[in-house]
């Protein structure tokens, strides 16, 4: 029997210690011990971006992160964008936008955007397609997702 | 995901007495892009996973020293894209460090970890063997160094013995004047691995060198240090059948999902030029 092991993570601000299974995945971890379930799974080898998360700073796919590689990490999810109930600009730029159909893929997009417009406030849309590159939309509404990042980047000037 | 134990080792003195001990049983654990994949779906059946990225001596790290330049074995992938001296130096190294996986794989896949890995496919090999790159390896028996050329072995074996691990790549800065360039086939723009993946740089001397993966069970390197491919007005057919010599080590596996053999042999010649009329472009802009 393998131990469990106590780590820290601060997860969307808030300093969580709990124990976990060293073959348990970040992603896992969020979703089931966290019950932070805006982070999805779904191809599990990191092709997807579904479950992409922000992890000290630089966007992962969790699911190809041990939770225990984020001890004393500091992570961001989804549900760490909207600030005391008011969508972030990004997310209401998808929202105006029609971006989302089914969703699915919408927390990891974001997560994505978010991070590409952190280092690149005014993207040309080649970059957002390639910010986005490694978040896939099974509705194939890349349309609607790069029109929404190019608006929060706008957005955000005003 | 199976169950094993975790380690992090705090110094490079722990992790090899760790890897010694466990052999084959054990897994290193850098950014974790390949391991994990592989750990989910049972091909990496370890008893321990030793995660490197705590160990002081192997921090993320890019420093110039003495005719070269050193990556430490922690450095991931977005770093070595947008570090000024691999820009600098060795620019085709960047390209190739810029279209590996996505922004999110990027961020967590080492450079130190795509050569352990040893994929065929793998996007800086031919760029580690087109600049003559150095891997140095800590172990048991002290400090080795080994040319990137003597590394490779075939898919996921390398030349590391029992007890072994990565802890930098050296680079030595060119000591000519060059132009280089990375390129790549791929099914898709942006992530996807590479049905071909090519590494060119012409010299001032004349020497061409090319490095390509993706098409056997490991990158293979070939030089031209006659002047034909480096000389524009060099004749089509002697360019031909030196490019005809450079690919004949080219045995890409009928098996593969990503393309055929007659595509990739194809490509192979299609990229092969490309390259070396950028890196001849290159090579005269400066």
């Amino acid at each position: 029997m393998i131990d469990s092991i106590s780590i820290e993570v601060t997860v969307n601000g808030r300093l969580r210690a709990f124990a976990v299974a060293p073959h348990h995945t970040l992603l896992e971890v969020l979703r089931d011990d966290l019950e932070l379930t805006g982070t999805k799974e779904c191809c599990l080898v990191g092709e997807c971006g579904s479950c992409t998360v922000s992890l000290d700073g630089r966007i992962v796919d969790s699911c190809l992160v041990l939770a225990v590689e984020a001890d004393g990490g500091e992570v961001t999810t989804v549900e760490g964008l909207a600030q005391d109930g008011h969508l972030s600009l990004l997310q209401q730029a998808f929202l105006d936008k029609g971006a989302a159909q089914c969703g699915f893929c919408i927390p990891g997009q974001l997560m994505a955007a978010r991070a590409l417009l952190e280092l690149s406030p005014h993207p040309t849309i080649a970059e957002v397609q390639d910010g986005l590159a490694g978040n896939l939309c099974r509705c194939a509404g890349y349309q609607q997702i790069s029109e929404a990042v190019l608006a929060a980047a706008e957005a955000a000037d005003r | 995901m199976h169950t094993f134990a975790y380690a992090r080792p705090a110094t490079l003195a722990e992790a090899v007495a760790l890897l010694e001990a466990h052999g084959p049983d054990a897994r290193l654990l850098a950014g974790g892009t390949d391991l994990i994949i592989r750990l989910r779906d049972g091909t990496a059946r370890p008893v321990v996973v030793v995660d490197i990225k705590r160990i002081a001596e192997l921090r993320p790290a890019i420093r110039e020293d003495a005719g070269g330049v050193t990556i430490s074995a922690g450095t991931v992938m977005t770093d070595i894209a947008a570090d000024p001296l691999v820009v600098r130096h060795f620019p085709a190294l960047a390209e190739a460090a810029a279209v590996v996986g996505s922004v999110q794989i990027r961020n967590r896949a080492t450079l130190a970890g795509n050569v352990c890995n040893a994929s065929p496919a793998a996007d800086a090999a031919p760029a580690l063997l087109v600049y003559g790159a150095t891997i140095v390896a800590a172990g048991p028996g002290g400090n080795r160094r080994i040319p990137v050329d003597d590394f490779f072995v075939r898919s996921g074996q390398t030349t590391l013995g029992r007890g072994e691990l990565v802890t930098a790549i050296e680079l030595p800065v060119p000591a000519r004047r060059q132009g280089a360039v990375h390129l790549r086939r791929t099914r898709r723009r942006g992530h996807d691995l590479a049905s071909i993946t090519l590494c060119c740089a012409v010299d001032e001397a004349g020497v061409t060198r090319i490095a390509y993966g993706s098409v056997g069970p490991r990158p293979v390197l070939v030089v031209d240090d006659g002047g034909v491919l480096a000389d524009p007005a060099a004749p089509d057919d002697a360019k031909a059948a030196i490019f005809e010599q450079m690919f004949a080590g080219a045995s890409p596996s009928p098996r593969s999902m990503r393309a055929s053999p007659e595509y990739r042999l194809a490509m192979l010649r299609v990229l092969g030029r490309r390259a070396l009329r950028i890196a001849i472009d290159r090579l005269a802009e400066g």
